[in-house]
């Protein structure tokens, strides 16, 4: 024991603020870990599924002998074999106490609901017999009517997604500021507005398109179970299944090792899942399902998809007055974990950063007979921000002002926070002039307007346009009791704990569940100031419900905001619990202490005092401690905030459009974003890098396409375009900081900010280098073929072609089941 | 993404491989690097009984001089066409279209004579080889034909090649006099087929272009020439308003398909504006 240090002179660098590398990236990169694919277990067998080839029909035979017949098939099961046991995926938010729910068997029994749907599994030793033996089941289906357009799906004699339900409408969700007691009334105040203007805008659905494909191995072990799953939801996973299936939950651990992304689509209690667990159940052997590249896109839950009417109303000087929203959602053929909730989670963004003095929502959730969507980052907020960020700029064009003026004149004052907007929410920090100002600097502004005039006087067949995103977000999901008012079915809390080990070094368990986020990095960021000890000294678990035993995971922008704060609360009761240790070692009162890098010393006693890493072995030998307290310095805690996080920023994009071929190109991107305070640069940035490049993506690259069949068109990577590095430009980003008040980091989230912000700023810039070519909309993703007929043809570009492209054989005419169908003759050599 | 189960041989001579492919039974599929072959078998759009490996036949491999023209080794790698010195100096046209094509890694395993062969429309070699007069050198059990370009590609993934027979090597004729050239192509993704895309050599005499051969990509099942905007061409005055007046009717004769990228109205506007691109490109304009 060193007695003689003076902790003035030693004084630790904070870890908070360092851009650390993450130390998780090696492991991750190689691949030199446990990827839930990469496990192998004794015995074990693998799973493949039968897809549904059909958008909407009755089966009317299903003939599995020549598949059980098989080499290596050790045995297939039909919907109707586990029919008793599968019960319904779950769901967690039912938005009304009216919502129709029709059901959702991991299997189809009777009927299919959506291309892709599973109606048998293959279990085989090896996965190629799993996947050759798909093809050898014979089912016949006996079509229906696809429900594919959600503006026809809702009319009164349209057809129906599900047969047993009175309409394709599973709720119609309100909130209503005049009713809430948040605003004035809505239909007055439009009534009385001198201007008023109206869109329709189309919010493309979406794939998340995660790296990692989603996998799942089951463990069964007398009547114990282990599931291994590439899942962002280990713990509300475990809790589910175990409802779902009877399984008791105390009975069944999951883990989620090291999982390669997921961008809310492993928010989920996929079939799959719960067909592995069946399997394992019943034939008492480890099982495994990997699902392929074409699955994944054409199965896993997608994202966004609705259609949006957005009215808004302002005198002529441009002070808003009233904001009305009308959508339909598109929910796909069932509702999972929380499909519902998506879109009324945004219903309290589209107000955004301005003070209207009304607002009224309204949502359809609408089934039709596609996959069904749910979360996808930015969950509800990147599709109000779109809309509010879009409708904006055709006021301010139809007022003929600046749109940057239009903003400012309306947008919440720095003095004026905490601000409790139209929509119910108290806004917490922020300053959106400072964020706009920097961001103006970053980009060039002035320059950038000088030569988009240039372009215009000399008819440049290549004009230049500037958008902006003024935007804003609801992060650190979330305050419970909120949660409750919503309806949703769970809490927002997160759990951690500290392990205080003999040698001084710490564990931190953490409820919240990394998918790629650096928790690793973050955690011990915080743990390592907070209880002074060596960053190299932390070791962060997670993931594995046995280990992390309470959690809810991550998503929302949640993690360090509510996880993170979890933490450090632990922190501080490891802290105050080696203090009583402390002053009895140091014979000392505990008054008397001081801690301060890692040390209590002994105030007025220079030279007497005792590390924290000392007192855990002290601890940990337990020879000589207080009376009266147990022999333990570890804590945990569990943390609900009291009131989201709201990050804000302020996105601008320049954008230059070949007006001859369509062809869009981002020049120049910049953004200031207010997350907070900031734990690890590097971190943040990659975060809004990632966003960036997905919000970018959803303004002119990604689509789901369904043929009039109902056929995913966007079945494949050639056709389905996540764009690459190559692809996106040079982004230029800053900071504002004004701590988050609601918890002891300051920390606001930024998981999802980029991808919010991003998507309007790209669209308004594309139109605001066209809109003096009579172009006032142009429908997304932006394709070349749009851009050039929205300018030459008028209208927003119009339908794409269903076809996929016919390049290398024409990937999307592969058959769902994996069946060669004619178009697998193709001549020629390859 | 498993392909069914397959019989694989790896001959090591052109005869080899021909005897291979006779031997492979029904249904035999020749692999060239395999950049198309492994992702249509993968996604089981195709399931031959035997895969016949040319990977491991040197004497395809490889470009040589023969006076006036090039012979480019079917087995020859993009990325080896991009940076062979032969292929710089006499048929730079080839190594600026190749240099297009997918990304690195698929560079270095796709063959010259593999993209041809496998005649996607989309892809972007074979309007390149038709806009170079290219020769097909072909191998087969009762010995070897030569096919121009133009006869090569008879429609969508379907090339002039029987049953039995190898595309072994491609002679390219070298381009005498003042020529430029420009491979013009049009995709959404760095690393996307093309949606369309405008292959073209012009020859430049006395402030005039003497000639001009266009290929178009994608712009039908087969590669096509612009043949119209060619005739225009010849002897046109080496001037922008020329170009643009000529490429007007690059698309005449065309069949583009429409698909999620363009529908074909959109395809045959893109054709005009990069046939001007590519052939102003060429001209040094």
């Amino acid at each position: 024991m060193t007695l003689t240090e003076d902790p003035a002179t030693t004084a630790v660098e904070k870890e908070v603020g360092k851009a650390r590398r993450r130390k998780e990236d090696a492991r991750l990169i190689t691949g030199r870990t446990t990827w839930t694919d990469n496990m192998v277990l004794p015995g074990m067998l693998h799973m493949s599924v039968v897809r549904s080839p059909v958008a909407h029909g009755k089966i009317s035979s299903i003939d599995v002998s020549a598949a059980k017949a098989a080499p290596g098939v050790v045995a297939v099961f039909t919907g109707r074999d586990i029919a008793d046991e599968q019960g319904s995926i779950p769901c967690a938010w039912p938005v009304t106490p009216d919502m129709v729910n029709p059901g959702h068997p991991s299997l189809a029994v009777d009927e299919v609901n959506h291309v892709g749907e599973g109606v048998a599994v293959i279990i085989a030793r090896s996965r190629a017999a799993a996947a050759d033996a798909i093809e050898l089941v014979d089912v016949d289906y006996e079509p229906l009517p696809p429900v594919l357009d959600m503006e026809e799906a809702v009319k009164a004699d349209a057809d129906l997604c599900h047969d047993h339900t009175q309409s394709n409408t599973s709720y119609h969700f309100v909130f209503d500021a005049g009713e809430a007691g948040t605003g004035t009334d809505t239909e007055q105040a439009f009534a009385d507005a001198e201007v008023v203007v109206s869109r329709r805008f189309v919010n493309q659905r979406l794939i998340p398109a995660f790296m990692e494909p989603r996998s799942v191995v089951v463990q069964p072990q007398g009547d114990n179970y282990t599931m291994w799953s590439a899942t962002q939801v280990p713990h509300i996973l475990r809790v589910m299944l175990a409802s779902v299936t009877g399984v008791p939950e105390h009975k069944l651990r999951v883990i989620a090792p090291d999982v390669g992304g997921g961008f809310g689509g492993k928010l989920q209690v996929n079939p799959e899942e719960v067909i592995a667990l069946l399997v394992a159940r019943r034939l008492g052997k480890p099982v495994k399902w990997t699902e392929t590249r074409s699955e994944s896109l054409m199965t896993a839950h997608h994202g966004r998809d609705q259609i949006q009417y957005v009215d808004i109303a302002s005198d002529r000087e441009g002070n808003v007055k009233a904001l009305r929203v009308r959508l339909l959602a598109d929910m796909g053929a069932y509702l999972r974990l929380i499909t519902p909730g998506v879109p009324a989670l945004g219903a309290f963004m589209f107000p955004a950063i301005y003070k209207f003095p009304a607002y009224r929502f309204e949502c359809d959730g609408v089934f039709t007979n596609k996959v069904p969507t749910d979360a996808y980052r930015g969950a509800g907020r990147p599709e109000a921000t779109f809309a509010i960020e879009r409708i904006m700029d055709e006021l301010a064009v139809e007022l003929g002002m600046d749109p940057l003026e239009l903003r400012r004149k309306n947008w919440i004052q720095a003095q004026e926070f905490p601000f409790t907007t139209v929509a119910g929410l108290e806004y917490d920090s922020g300053d959106y002039e400072t964020a706009t100002q920097q961001a103006l600097e970053l980009i060039g502004y002035d320059e950038l307007r000088e030569e988009q005039r240039r372009r215009r006087e000399s008819n440049d067949p290549v004009q230049l346009g500037i958008g902006f995103s003024t935007f804003t977000e609801m992060c650190g999901l979330a305050p419970s009791r909120v949660l409750g008012s919503l309806s949703f079915g769970a809490g927002g809390w997160e759990h951690a704990a500290i392990r205080m080990l003999p040698t001084g070094k710490v564990e931190v368990v953490t409820g919240s569940t990394p998918h790629g986020q650096g928790h690793e990095t973050a955690w011990s960021q915080l743990v390592a100031d907070a209880l002074g000890v060596p960053f190299e000294d932390v070791e962060v678990l997670h993931g594995d419900t046995a280990i992390a035993t309470k959690g809810l995971d991550t998503y929302g922008s949640r993690s360090l905001v509510v996880g993170g704060t979890a933490v450090v609360k632990a922190a501080e009761k490891v802290i105050a619990k080696a203090r009583k240790v402390a002053a009895h070692l140091l014979e000392a009162n505990e008054d008397d202490l001081e801690f301060a890098d890692g040390r209590f010393s002994v105030r007025g006693t220079p030279g007497a005092s005792l590390a924290i890493q000392e007192i855990a072995l002290a601890v940990f030998a337990a020879h000589d401690y207080p009376e009266g307290i147990e022999p333990s310095i570890d804590a945990d805690a569990t943390f609900d905030p009291v009131n989201f996080s709201f990050p804000h920023g302020t996105h601008i994009c320049a954008m230059e459009v070949d007006t001859d071929t369509g062809f869009v190109k981002i020049r120049k991107y910049a953004c200031v974003d207010d997350v907070g305070t900031i734990v690890n640069p590097l971190i943040v940035e990659g975060q809004v890098h990632g966003g960036l490049a997905q919000g970018i993506a959803q303004a002119l690259y990604e689509e789901a396409v369904y043929d009039a069949d109902g056929n995913l068109t966007t079945g494949t990577f050639v056709d389905y375009l996540v764009p690459s590095a190559a692809d996106l430009p040079h982004f230029d980003t800053g900071n504002t900081v004004h701590e988050a008040p609601g918890n002891p980091i300051g920390a606001k989230g930024v998981g999802e900010a980029g991808c919010i912000a991003s998507t309007p700023a790209v669209v308004n810039a594309a139109l605001d280098a066209v809109r003096h070519l009579g172009v006032s909309d142009i429908r997304m993703p932006l394709t070349p073929e749009r851009v050039w007929r929205a300018i030459h043809q008028g209208g927003d570009g119009g339908d794409r072609a269903a076809a996929g492209t016919n390049a290398y054989g024409g990937a999307s005419t592969e058959s769902t089941t994996g069946v060669s169908t004619p178009a697998s003759s193709l001549g020629g050599d390859r | 993404m498993i392909p069914a189960a397959f019989e694989y041989v790896r001959p090591t001579t052109v005869d080899e491989a021909v005897q291979a492919v006779a031997e492979g039974g029904e249904d035999v599929k020749i692999m060239a690097g395999g950049q198309s072959l492994i992702p249509v078998m993968r996604l089981r759009l195709a399931a031959p009984e035997t895969v016949v490996d040319l990977g491991r036949v040197a004497e395809m491999r490889g470009v040589r001089d023969e006076g006036d023209a090039l012979v480019i080794g079917a087995m020859t790698t993009h990325a080896e066409v991009v940076t062979d010195p032969l292929i710089a100096q006499h048929a730079k046209l080839i190594a600026e279209a190749t240099e297009t094509v997918a990304d690195r890694q698929t560079r270095r395993r796709g063959t010259f004579g593999g993209a041809l062969a496998h005649a996607d429309p989309a892809g972007d070699l074979p309007a390149v080889a038709l806009a170079l007069d290219a020769q097909m050198v072909i191998a087969g059990p009762s010995g070897r034909r030569t096919v121009p370009a133009s006869e090569f590609f008879v429609d969508y993934l379907t090339t002039t090649l029987d049953e039995g027979e190898v595309l072994v090597e491609i002679r390219v004729p070298k381009l005498a006099g003042d020529w430029g050239v420009r491979y013009e192509k049009f995709n959404r993704v760095a690393q996307a087929w093309s949606i369309v895309a405008v292959a073209a050599a012009v020859r430049r005499e006395n402030g005039h272009i003497a000639e001009a051969r266009i290929g178009l990509t994608n712009m039908g099942p087969t590669p096509l020439r612009a043949s119209a905007t060619e005739a225009a061409l010849a002897g046109a005055a080496a001037s922008p308003d020329a170009v643009a007046q000529a490429a007007r009717s690059a698309a005449e004769g065309t069949s583009p398909s429409s698909d999620l990228n363009a529908q074909a109205d959109y395809r045959e506007h893109l054709a005009q504006v990069l046939t001007r691109r590519a052939v102003a490109t060429a001209a040094g304009l």
